[in-house]
């Protein structure tokens, strides 16, 4: 029983991390940036919601529509600002711009909040846990939380860029910029909703992980960045099921090698993973195979 | 498909008949039933040539024939399915690209490939590196055979620009240079891995037609001097025609005519499926 | 021969400006005109410069992008430690016992180099960033995980805790797990700081214009041109690899005893992009860029330290301003603009030297 309580945890932290994915590798399927500020957007989206339920005395659901305003917003004012006028730069040009902007971000928020950590108030506090084969197998609310929040936006995205006419821009675009701005197709706003789309997941990772983890300080977001970032690549950077299937394998991975491996080792041991797993497959679970024109 | 136990020396089924001078001497190239196929589109297929030691072989055909993957399956750039090269007599089946180099294969590219941000003189150099003899170490603390190989090497370097008379651009970046220079300069590089049997991809491509003729010339020269085999795609039928002494024709995958220039031209299979057709384009 | 004067003059000056660096902060010292946050910034300097060469032997040269530089360098930085502690008896003279320490900290990084290197190099473009920044990590947990104590029967190791290593009652503790390496006696100096430097230079000026400087430069060009010439792409992206981890290896160990404590935490992927941005700034490929960018880097959070808490905030701000000033086109061509109007020739593209 706690081998299951353990893998629905992972289960759990996975889909945080799949959610944060979702918003890299969908970035980096049509920018075809690796936007590194991805992981202080989630640290901005649970300051916002922090302040929102604790100084503006807020119920939880405006506190979270408030974080995900403020970091949609933010998604796009850092891409218009930093990102746009590097559009023709190399892309190793852009990915230092993307670190100075993630800088700017932690210094932010360490100037405007301290570096104290702040106690999260999860937003499902006081809900019972549910128990399960006779209380022998206690799964939190956060966690069913987590799970079924992430399931509902996995279904809304996939519907989105498989039939919305905006999904079917940005899949234009990040087949083919180019031949999608002779389609008539608006590359620059196409972008920009990518960016809103990734940065407002985001805001929502950010609350779930704070719910079940919560303490807040203003790296909070890097270490579930590169984490995620990872996950994103894990399973094919700038596929969608990708960042899905590996974001939640390598929550499992984490929870399990903590429990039963190593505590200190487990991030050790989701890395060794992921290079096992790259060395055997070189793009990643789904990831495309691309052959090179000679 | 093909047993390599099979395939003797020599025995191809060819209509391709060596010239005159490299009849006594063994083929630097053969090829037999080579094939490949791209998730179940087969691309070449049966695709048998034998290549004299001082040939100058031509293989043409229209776009989309298979042209370059036949030099990218003799390079090895990509793995052929199915078929037999035997280079200089010697099975090339487990080599990699580097090895089918270092054992006497050297090409260029349709879409030239030069090392863009570097010198020509050292583009020509990398040409040059399994020949110039110094290890890691002796490069870092400039032992005396540093200098020694660097002269050499940039003497040999700049002979071999001369070949076209490129010496005075060895200082140049590689990926400013003009077009045409790009491709004679692939040439050269080429030439300096000191390879038996010389590929290029649609060498004249680009080029004006005084261009074109010097070319000619030029890989005339290149023959005569090094004493070596050349095989080269082109579209230019002037040049083809001009300069090759065998011709093998490209369809759809498959050789649809071998013989000399004049046996070509009059093929009226050939004249259907590629020149009546290069016409039309035109 | 015109161009391999060019290349060596270049190399030269090179040499005279970290010369030239080394003479005014002596006489700075010697004068005590220098603060002492400044001076104490002297060694860490130096060991920053040795990490942009050589992760610009990689990047710029080599053209991978890696993440985890600061692994080799953490690598480095534990071996000299170790190393330095346990030779405290045996050899006494500071001097040498640095260099020992120099030495086996960059053989052991050049061995994890090689262990990284084998299957990282395999992959392409942003996978096999993503498995340096991996590697980087893990290297970080195991030295998290380390403990290592000397005594009269030599060294100890465990990776469960400090207790189970086994010392007996002479034992020192050399490195604690999270606590890191501490009780380090401090024995790095500036002098050796601008030696290695030189060392560095000297190594990958002198390699980037061999045959083995051109076989990575061509490999990173184009490399399938590069296979078609008979290069063996994997020996000399695993050599560049090699080499650089090496000399981070070096730096790490002159970086680490210049304090008396070191954490692993110390050497996580934030020094790794610190290290990068000093690349990118100072321009792939261009050695001179990377020691001016490290330089003028370390430092500028000192000297931004009367804007206190808002300094890393302009650090930020300043780092993106440059990067789209210097790679946006339209602000490019103002640039030329202003240095055509001044007459000085506008920045070209040229042919890939040591700059």
């Amino acid at each position: 029983m706690t081998f299951l309580s353990h893998v629905i945890n992972g289960i759990s932290l996975g889909s945080v991390y799949a959610i944060i994915a979702l918003g890299y590798t969908m970035v980096y399927g049509i920018a075809k940036m690796l936007n590194f500020a991805h992981g202080d957007v989630i640290m901005i989206g649970g300051y916002m919601c922090f302040i929102a339920t604790m100084s503006l005395h807020l119920g939880t659901i405006p506190s979270i529509l408030i974080a995900v305003i403020v970091c949609t917003l933010l998604g796009i004012v850092i891409e218009r600002l930093a990102y746009k006028p590097l559009r023709s730069a190399s892309s190793l040009a852009v990915l230092i711009t993307a670190i100075g902007v993630s800088y700017f971000l932690q210094n932010a928020a360490l100037l405007i909040w301290s570096s104290n950590t702040k106690s999260f108030k999860s937003v499902v506090a006081g809900v019972q846990p549910v128990k399960l084969f006779g209380d022998k197998l206690s799964i939190s609310a956060e966690a069913i939380l987590t799970i079924a929040v992430s399931v509902v936006i996995m279904i809304c995205l996939t519907l989105f860029t498989g039939k919305s006419k905006m999904g079917k821009a940005m899949r234009a675009v990040s087949e083919d910029r180019g031949a999608a701005q002779l389609m008539g197709i608006n590359v620059n706003k196409t972008i920009s909703m990518t960016f809103a789309i990734g940065s407002g997941l985001a805001a929502i990772a950010g609350v779930l992980l704070l719910s079940s983890y919560s303490s807040l300080t203003p790296t909070t977001g890097s270490m579930p960045g590169i984490k995620a970032f990872t996950a994103a690549v894990f399973g094919g950077i700038g596929s969608i099921p990708g960042a899905m299937l590996g974001g939640i394998l390598l929550g499992v991975i984490e929870i399990l090698g903590k429990a039963y491996i190593s505590q200190e080792l487990s991030d050790a041991i989701v890395f060794a993973v992921l290079i096992i797993v790259l060395i055997f497959k070189p793009t990643g679970l789904l990831g495309k195979k691309i052959k090179e024109k000679v | 498909m093909a047993n390599p136990n099979e395939v003797k020396l020599v025995a191809m089924p060819s209509k391709n008949k060596l010239p005159e001078r490299d009849i006594d001497k063994a083929p630097i190239l053969e090829v037999a039933h080579l094939g490949i196929d791209f998730g179940g589109l087969t691309a070449v297929d049966d695709f048998n040539i034998a290549i004299g030691r001082t040939e100058i072989a031509g293989l043409i055909g229209p776009n989309g024939a298979g042209k370059t993957t036949v030099f990218n399956m003799l390079t090895k750039v990509y793995e052929p399915t199915r078929g037999m090269i035997l280079l200089d007599g010697k099975d090339t089946a487990h080599m990699t690209t580097v090895q089918i180099n270092k054992a006497g294969i050297a090409r260029t590219f349709q879409n030239i490939r030069l090392f863009d941000k570097l010198s020509v003189e050292d583009n020509v150099k990398i040409g040059l590196h399994n020949n110039t003899d110094y290890s890691v170490f002796s490069g870092i603390i400039r032992a005396p055979k540093y200098w020694r190989e660097e002269k050499k090497a940039h003497e040999r370097a700049l002979d071999l620009l001369g070949i076209f008379d490129m010496q005075d651009l060895a200082n140049a970046q590689a990926g400013s240079l003009p077009y045409g220079a790009q491709r004679r300069l692939e040439i050269v590089r080429a030439l300096a891995t000191q390879p038996k049997l010389l590929l290029l991809d649609e060498p004249a491509a680009g080029m004006n037609p005084s261009e074109t003729a010097e070319l000619m010339d030029n890989i005339r020269k290149i023959r005569d001097t090094f004493q070596i085999a050349v095989m080269l795609i082109e579209h230019d039928m002037n040049l083809v025609m001009g300069i090759c002494e065998g011709i093998a024709v490209l369809n759809f995958g498959k050789i649809i005519a071998k013989g000399t220039p004049s046996e070509i031209q009059n093929d009226p299979v050939v004249i259907e499926a590629y020149l009546g057709k290069h016409k039309e384009e035109e | 021969m015109k161009k391999l004067s060019k290349k060596t003059r270049s190399g030269f000056i090179n040499y005279g400006l970290i010369l030239v660096f080394f003479l005014v902060f002596q006489i700075l010292i010697s004068t005590g005109s220098i603060t002492n946050s400044l001076k104490g910034q002297l060694i860490p300097i130096c060991a920053y410069m040795v990490m942009a060469v050589s992760l610009n032997i990689v990047v710029g040269f080599s053209g991978e992008l890696s993440l985890g530089h600061a692994g080799f360098m953490s690598v480095g930085a534990f071996t000299g430690v170790i190393v330095s502690t346990s030779l405290m008896n045996a050899v006494p003279n500071t001097g040498l016992r640095l260099l020992l320490a120099m030495v086996i900290g960059a053989l052991f990084a050049a061995i994890a180099g090689v262990i990284v290197g084998i299957p990282v190099l395999r992959l392409r473009g942003d996978y096999l960033a993503i498995v340096t920044l991996a590697f980087g990590e893990i290297i970080k947990n195991i030295l998290n995980c380390l403990y290592v104590g000397y005594d009269k029967a030599g060294l100890h190791i465990s990776t469960k805790d400090i207790a189970s290593i086994g010392m007996d009652e002479t034992g020192v503790t050399i490195v604690n797990g999270p606590m890191g390496a501490i009780g380090i006696t401090k024995i790095s100096t500036f002098l050796a700081g601008v030696i290695l430097i030189l060392i560095v230079l000297f190594v990958t000026q002198n390699m980037m214009n061999s045959r083995t400087g051109r076989a990575i430069m061509g490999i990173r060009d184009n490399r399938i041109a590069a296979e078609a010439c008979g290069l063996n792409v994997t020996k000399y992206k695993l050599i560049a690899f090699v080499i650089s981890a090496a000399m981070a290896g070096a730096a790490g160990a002159l970086y680490a005893l210049n304090y008396s404590t070191i954490v692993p935490k110390k050497f996580d992927f934030n020094t790794s992009i610190l290290v990068l941005v000093f690349v990118v700034l100072g321009g792939m490929g261009n050695i001179r860029g990377s020691l001016i960018a490290a330089a003028v880097l370390t430092v500028l959070p000192e000297l931004l330290r009367k804007f206190s808490d808002y300094r890393m905030l302009i650090y930020a701000i300043v780092l993106i301003v440059i990067m789209i000033a210097t790679n946006n086109e339209k602000a490019r061509a103002i640039w030329n603009r202003v240095f055509a109007g001044l007459g000085a020739k506008p920045r070209k593209k040229e042919a890939d030297g040591n700059g």
